[in-house]
């Protein structure tokens, strides 16, 4: 995937006004299955595969013992037996070795298959209001799980379509913020699929978007990016990731979540946006309150859809509220901004 | 392809430099331009500053990225394009025009040798 195709902003405000198409390949493809995978994910991950019904996806975190974030993903409920997790391209050797050995530790007499099929899959992220409208061009049959048409699919559902002879996954999921969809099927269907779909969408703005793109669309909701936000020292409470961490089950970190959670995080990553005309705030720079060093920027950019900067932020409890007025050093320059909710850009 | 005037005279960090006797106009070229995306600030030193040459004198800002700028020569600030405070995105439109970022008076008599002309530029920015 390259980082640009025609220029990152006039991709960015493609896939906020018409459609967007993004080829995401470099993603990880785990497949789980066997008739303990539910419960070995809800061991291994912060949410609960469990309670997804066949068809339903949600995001969940891989935790280590100390709950620092191991990788972030996206879980798919295939089949009863069956999940499809998508995974950080960067994460996916580290990720596999941890469940490998999760499951020694925990499934001796348990049955459940761990498989990487990232070499096998391709990924296509079509994203944007305008979507909608064309995807159900890519097929003829109806969904395997319960849909008729890609276009049906409600937020976090996925469905299987046959395409080029071959079983593509459809799920409505995305990084971008808009309605979207992701697609997901082997190397051999998806170079056709991608045409298909550009052609699909001649007449609804569909342009292909790059990396830069991608990463300004998701600063703008304030989704994490592994590696920047993310990493094994940081916990999904730190995180502002607790809505998708149930405490209330036995999981891989729990233990140390639910003490962070009793006594309280002291440092929370919050989104910002510059109050007045400034350079980009990047990843790395120091934020301030008065004189005193309370954090620093783990993401920015300037919002091509506000035109103002905008990032995400570490500030340190008791700093760490929406409103607070902070101000980001840039070059040794401070220049002011607001802790704001996420997403930063709302419609 | 670039557009690469023949009139100017080139850095391997991608300045341009114009020389009007004894005034030198200095921008980014339309290559560097084009790799840099989307420019959204422009950071100009301070008129009189005294700029070494080789020294980092400005920074240009995309969407993508911060990008050092240095001075292709030693000499003194007189001028700055304030009209990219308001509007970085002219170094995109018109990158050896409307889009120039200082101009300098130059401490000794320019050596063009130690620049490149236009068609060193051209083979610099094909080999990269």
């Amino acid at each position: 995937m390259p980082v640009q195709y025609k220029g990152i902003v006039a991709e960015h405000l493609s896939v906020r006004s018409g459609a967007g198409i993004f080829d995401i390949s470099h993603m990880g493809e785990i497949m789980l299955s066997g008739a303990h995978a539910a419960d070995f994910l809800d061991m291994a991950l912060t949410n609960q595969a469990s309670s997804l019904s066949v068809g339903e996806a949600h995001y969940s975190l891989m935790c280590n013992s100390q709950g620092g974030i191991i990788d972030d993903l996206y879980v798919y409920r295939i089949a009863q037996e069956v999940f499809l997790t998508i995974v950080n391209a960067s994460r996916i050797e580290d990720d596999l070795s941890h469940l490998r050995n999760l499951i020694v530790e925990w499934g001796k007499d348990r049955v459940v298959n761990v498989i990487d099929e990232s070499a096998k899959l391709s990924a296509i992220a079509l994203q944007g209001p305008e979507a909608v409208r064309f995807i159900d061009g890519l097929f003829d049959m109806k969904g395997l799980i319960r849909v008729n048409m890609p276009s049906q699919l409600a937020k976090n559902q996925i469905d299987v379509f046959l395409f080029n002879e071959c079983n593509v996954y459809a799920a409505c999921t995305g990084y971008t913020g808009e309605h979207g969809f992701e697609l997901v099927g082997p190397n051999e269907a998806m170079v056709d699929l991608w045409n298909r779909l550009a052609e699909l969408g001649v007449d609804y703005g569909l342009a292909p978007a790059g990396l830069g793109a991608r990463d300004t669309l998701r600063m703008e909701m304030g989704y994490p990016l592994y590696g920047n936000e993310l990493n094994e020292t940081v916990t999904p409470l730190e995180s502002g990731l607790k809505y998708f961490v149930k405490l209330d089950k036995p999981f891989h970190g729990r233990d140390r979540l639910i003490s962070m959670n009793e006594n309280g995080v002291k440092r929370r990553n919050l989104a910002f946006q510059m109050s007045s005309k400034s350079p980009p705030p990047r990843g790395g720079y120091s934020v301030f309150v008065k004189d005193e060093q309370v954090g620093v920027v783990t993401s920015g950019t300037q919002s091509p859809s506000l035109g103002t900067g905008i990032g995400m932020a570490f500030i340190e409890v008791p700093h760490a509220n929406i409103g607070t007025n902070i101000e980001v050093e840039i070059r040794g320059r401070r220049f002011p901004a607001e802790l704001t909710k996420k997403p930063i850009y709302k419609k | 392809m670039s557009n690469i005037p023949e009139e100017l005279k080139y850095t391997k960090s991608h300045e341009w430099v114009r020389v009007d006797n004894d005034m030198v106009t200095i921008g980014i070229t339309d290559h560097a331009q084009g790799e840099l995306t989307d420019i959204v600030y422009v950071e100009l030193p301070e008129v009189g500053r005294k700029l070494a040459k080789g020294e980092q004198c400005a920074v240009v800002e995309s969407v993508k990225t911060a990008s050092d700028i240095y001075a292709p020569l030693e000499g003194e600030v007189l001028e700055i394009n304030t009209a990219l405070e308001s509007a970085p995105e002219l170094v995109n439109e018109d990158s050896y025009e409307r889009g120039w970022f200082f101009r300098i008076k130059p401490a000794e008599s320019l050596d063009p040798s130690t620049l490149l002309d236009s068609s060193s530029y051209a083979a610099e920015i094909k080999e990269a």
